[in-house]
């Protein structure tokens, strides 16, 4: 025995180093440096779900009937599993949409229906309460147990440990589950101290355990070699041994998948699990850490619990305790304190995580919509902040002291592993809403809502009540039956036996709530806003960050920073409103409410009141168009065609940005042109506007004199007109407006045209011009007068480089496959290497300066454009030295048809 | 004493009415056709005022400008810059360079000698 007053030290020294812990991981996650963003820890806090149930009743079991404590942890082996596909798509969901309650995610599901969160709510508030009564159980037995003293339940209420107990949890419990309203209901402060919880009570169960079994005894063996010598304890070890008449598949079944859906649906798990998840990359190694966790946890439940009977030699409720009184029993007073406070972190941890998740609920989905369909608080202004965080304390103590109350009137009826498994088979009534919600678009509110009533009101009657009638509040004689019809006897509905009173339960509450949840899913019809909730869920992953909002109507957005300050407090609603501002490129005071603001907003206020209440807040400031479900179907197609039209955009924005380029050359290009043209009609200007002041103002110029400026002024024009010309041509054939008269041309009688044209130049200094012309050649399609141009043009560029008196041109006329081509050869200087890219451009020309012939700069670039119009080519062939050989090519594919 | 003018053009119908205007008011004239030969014939025999061309083949007189502005043996040399582009940056290029006065083209001749008798003065 050890004394009270050092168990009570010890267990508040826990609880001070609990605070510490706690206190610690609020301080780093405050500076940004989270304790909890690991694995490790994420896995270590889904420990929650070893309650002292775990701790105590375990062994207890185990005492009784072997190995049948092993299916409420072969559940939520089995659930790991599928953790990644199940767990994963809830974490992203909550995420998405600011969930942060279980209650909150089936009505959210629903069409944010606040009826259904109010219904889980309350199933959850009955179905827990003796969870944590069993806790509060498990540490006053403890307590009795390890100071050998009498049933504290006796005693005056105000002289009851565990109450006190109660309050000093509730506190922590506030202290940090309330201590700020975070958005997204994260408290990494109580998620540090919970993973050091589980870290505890396992390294004092396997403490315990290695005591017992290499201390006690000489090792595992050496106990089922003793247990095996007696025959009452030897049946424990078979699965159809003690307190079971033949192995019961159908209760095995039952246990595991009870477990299963308890770990994924009990408000802790949740808490842990879904709210609290800092990165959903964590789940995959937490879900086998977490099985790895409960494999340890288990590994000296059988060996203390037949250690214990073969020790103390009792089988009865005694065997609970036995972590503690087999160690006290061999004088080892130390590790019977530290199970103690193993056991005391179990029952803490999960009456901590209970009642901080419990109290959302309440908070959100019972107290909240009660207030704000008051009207009082709907109207009035101000930040309801602080009353939120109020509530929510308040319902943390109501809970716990409620709790309390059901283990003063109730507690002693049943074992702790009985009180466990109503509590299980009340959560267990959510898997098919919850799960079908997030798999099956068809189901709907009615169907949810037909499901959970009538899943839960059998679960009370085939469970809750015959717990509470053996308690001897209401006569037994209604466990056969009430008003004496034993067809309705709780725990032989419509005859069926044979099942234990769980496994019977559990088939007919969850037959009922699935019969229901199915047919009426598929008799009735979804609104439009249960489809689209639908939507988001079962397509969580689908589409990324383009999820479509489906919300149309008009809002102001002064109402919805008023309606934000109030739920987060200004600071938060502005920085809300600042970010999307920055995120959409908009200017702070000129947002619109659209529905993306809109959806944003009430995503903010979700994670404060629960979607259900955002969903009645948003509506009560904006005037909503209400969506059928066509127009939801058409939000769907628009989001994903955003992602098209995102794909799109880009493309196309690619495409116009070259575009721009291009238009920019051109400009530039243009530009250049301009100031060329200007140049080359500045220059002939000022000669003629000198020239022509000069003789004006020199009335006794010499007539030589006045005969060579007279002749400046004439060709000096004519340069000007031919230029003018020129560049209106090229203007014209460049923009596609210049006329065409197309024709079947003899290219033989065009070069003799233009040789006549050319005649005189060719003449003036004596140039000899050979001609090298087939005898026959094929007709072209082609505009004589424009080719005359051109040949003219080769001709007389010729004429202006041949050195004057021996200038020798030549023109070849040839067939080369389906061209014709024409060459036009001189004897001149060439074009020099350096410039024959060059000499097709505008105002290139030829020659130094002062020997240039006369010329525009523009005959070869006019020359080329007409080629390349009638679907030919121009090129220059020329070595420096050995003359200049212009050349075109014209297709004759038109000669065919024309012939 | 005459002064001497340098007249750098490589359009000839130009240089014809430059020299015309020139020796009519009584100045020597003196022709380059292209940047570069101007500058030898500024170095070798330096007038007392170039007309320059700043578009020129080979050398162009900008180029020109600065090399004589370079040159502190060439202080005495006014220049006169002759362009036929009167963008506001050829303008601005020309006075860096450091001529003395900018005329663009098509220019009035008698303006042209108002600002030679000026700059010559």
């Amino acid at each position: 025995m050890i004394q009270p007053g050092f168990v009570l030290a010890a267990s508040f020294g826990y609880l001070v180093l609990l605070v510490a812990v706690a206190a610690h991981g609020d301080r780093r996650a405050g500076q940004g440096r989270s304790l909890i963003d690991s694995s490790l820890v994420y896995a270590l806090s889904w420990g929650v779900y070893c309650s002292a149930w775990t701790y105590f009743g375990s062994i207890g079991r185990a005492a009784l009937g072997g190995v049948w404590f092993l299916p409420i942890y072969l559940g939520p082996m089995l659930a790991m599993l599928l953790a990644w596909l199940v767990l994963r798509k809830m974490v992203r969901i909550a995420r998405s949409y600011r969930i942060t309650s279980i209650a909150d995610f089936i009505a959210s599901r629903y069409g944010k229906s606040p009826l259904l969160a109010a219904l889980v709510t309350l199933i959850t508030v009955v179905g827990i309460l003796p969870y944590i009564a069993l806790q509060l159980k498990a540490v006053s037995a403890g307590y009795e147990a390890l100071t050998g003293g009498q049933g504290q339940s006796d005693m005056a209420w105000w002289r009851d440990g565990t109450l006190y107990m109660a309050l000093s949890l509730a506190g922590f419990a506030v202290v940090f589950g309330t201590r700020h309203l975070d958005l997204s209901e994260r408290h990494e402060g109580m998620v540090a101290a919970i993973a050091f919880e589980s870290a505890v009570k396992l390294a004092a169960f396997l403490a315990v355990g290695v005591f017992v079994t290499y201390g006690l005894f000489a090792g595992m063996g050496d106990i089922w070699a003793r247990a095996q010598a007696q025959p009452d304890i030897a049946n424990l070890l078979r699965l159809d041994g003690l307190g079971f008449e033949g192995f019961q598949g159908a209760q095995w079944f039952a246990l595991t998948l009870l477990s299963m859906l308890s770990v994924l649906m009990l408000p802790r798990q949740f808490q842990m699990m879904v709210v609290e998840c800092v990165d959903e990359r964590h789940i995959l190694r937490a879900a086998w850490l977490f099985p790895a966790y409960l494999l340890l946890i288990n590994i000296f439940v059988l060996p203390i619990a037949i250690g214990g009977m073969l020790m103390m030699g009792d089988a009865g409720a005694g065997a609970e305790s036995y972590v503690l009184t087999l160690p006290l029993s061999q004088g080892a007073a130390w590790l019977a304190l530290l199970a103690y406070i193993g056991g005391l972190s179990a029952a803490t941890g999960m009456i901590i995580v209970e009642t901080v998740a419990v109290s959302t609920m309440v908070c959100n989905d019972l107290v909240m919509p009660a207030l704000l369909r008051s009207g009082r608080f709907a109207q009035a202004g101000g930040d309801l902040t602080r009353l939120l965080l109020n509530i929510r304390r308040a319902a943390i103590l109501l809970v716990l002291l409620l709790g309390y109350l059901y283990f003063r009137v109730a507690g002693e009826a049943y074992a702790l592993v009985s009180i466990g498994l109503i509590s299980f088979a009340a959560v267990a009534q959510f898997a098919p809403a919850l799960l079908g919600g997030m798999y099956w678009r068809g189901a709907t509110r009615a169907g949810a809502l037909g499901g959970l009533i009538g899943g839960s009101l059998v679960w009370a009657y085939t469970l809750m009540l015959p717990s509470v009638a053996r308690s001897g509040w209401i006569g037994a004689d209604f466990l056969d039956g009430p008003f004496g019809l034993t067809f309705l006897a709780p725990q032989r509905l419509f005859g069926l036996s044979g099942f234990d009173e769980l496994t019977h339960s559990l088939f007919w509450s969850l037959l009922v709530n699935i019969a229901l949840y199915v047919g009426l899913s598929l008799i009735g019809r979804a609104s439009a806003r249960e489809a689209s909730q639908a939507l988001l869920f079962v397509d969580v992953f689908e589409r990324g960050q383009a999820q479509p909002v489906f919300w149309r109507g008009r809002a102001r957005p002064e109402d919805l920073r008023r309606l934000a300050g109030r739920f987060l407090g200004a600071a938060r609603a502005e920085a809300l409103f600042r970010d999307h501002a920055r995120e959409t490129g908009t200017a702070l005071d000129s947002l619109t409410a659209d529905a993306r603001l809109v959806d944003r907003v009430e995503r903010q206020i979700a994670g404060a009141i629960g979607t259900a209440s955002a969903r009645v807040m948003v509506e009560s400031v904006s005037q909503e168009e209400p969506l059928s479900l066509d127009d939801v179907l058409e939000i769907i197609d628009e989001a994903s065609q955003v992602r098209v039209y995102a794909r799109e955009l880009e493309e196309a924005t690619i495409e116009l940005r070259a575009a721009n380029e291009k238009l920019k050359s051109l400009d530039q290009l243009k530009d250049d042109f301009m100031s060329s043209v200007t140049h080359e009609l500045r220059t002939p200007l000022t000669s003629i506007r000198a020239l022509t002041e000069l003789m004006l103002d020199t009335p006794d110029i010499e007539s030589a004199q006045r005969d060579e400026f007279l002749g400046i002024i004439l060709s000096e024009s004519e340069r000007l007109s031919r230029l003018v010309n020129q560049v209106l041509d090229l203007a014209k054939i460049e923009a596609g407006v210049a006329e065409w008269h197309t024709t079947r041309v003899d290219m033989k009688a065009l070069i003799a045209a233009a040789l006549r044209a050319t005649a005189e130049l060719f003449r003036e200094h004596g140039t000899e011009v050979a001609l090298d012309l087939p005898e026959r050649v094929p007709m072209v399609l082609a505009d004589p007068d424009r080719l005359t141009q051109v040949l003219v043009n080769l001709l007389s560029n010729a004429a202006k480089f041949v050195p004057k008196g021996r200038g020798r041109v030549q023109i070849v006329l040839l067939r080369q496959g389906d061209e014709l081509v024409v060459k036009v050869r001189d004897n001149g200087p060439g074009v020099a290497p350096g410039d024959q890219a060059t000499v097709f451009e505008k105002f290139r020309q030829g020659g130094d300066a002062c020997n240039r012939p006369p010329g525009t700069g523009l005959g070869l670039p006019i020359s080329r454009q007409i080629v390349v119009n009638l679907g030919g080519r121009m090129w220059l062939e020329s070595r420096p030295g050995q003359g200049a050989c212009f050349a075109f090519s014209l297709p004759l594919q038109g000669q065919g048809r024309s012939r | 004493m005459t002064d001497k003018v340098l007249i750098a053009d490589d359009e000839p119908n130009i240089v014809v009415s430059l020299s015309f205007m020139l020796k009519r008011e009584g100045y020597e004239v003196l022709v380059a056709p292209d940047g570069l030969q101007a500058l030898d014939m500024i170095r070798s025999d330096p007038p007392r005022l170039v007309l320059l061309d700043a578009a020129m083949p080979g050398m162009n007189g900008f180029d020109v400008c600065e090399a004589v502005r370079a040159d502190p043996g060439l202080s005495g040399v006014r220049i006169l810059m002759l362009t036929a582009k009167g963008r506001e940056t050829d303008i601005a290029r020309g006075m860096g360079a450091g001529a003395d006065a900018y005329v663009t083209k098509p220019f009035s001749t008698r303006e042209l000698i108002v600002r030679i008798r000026e700059l010559l003065a």
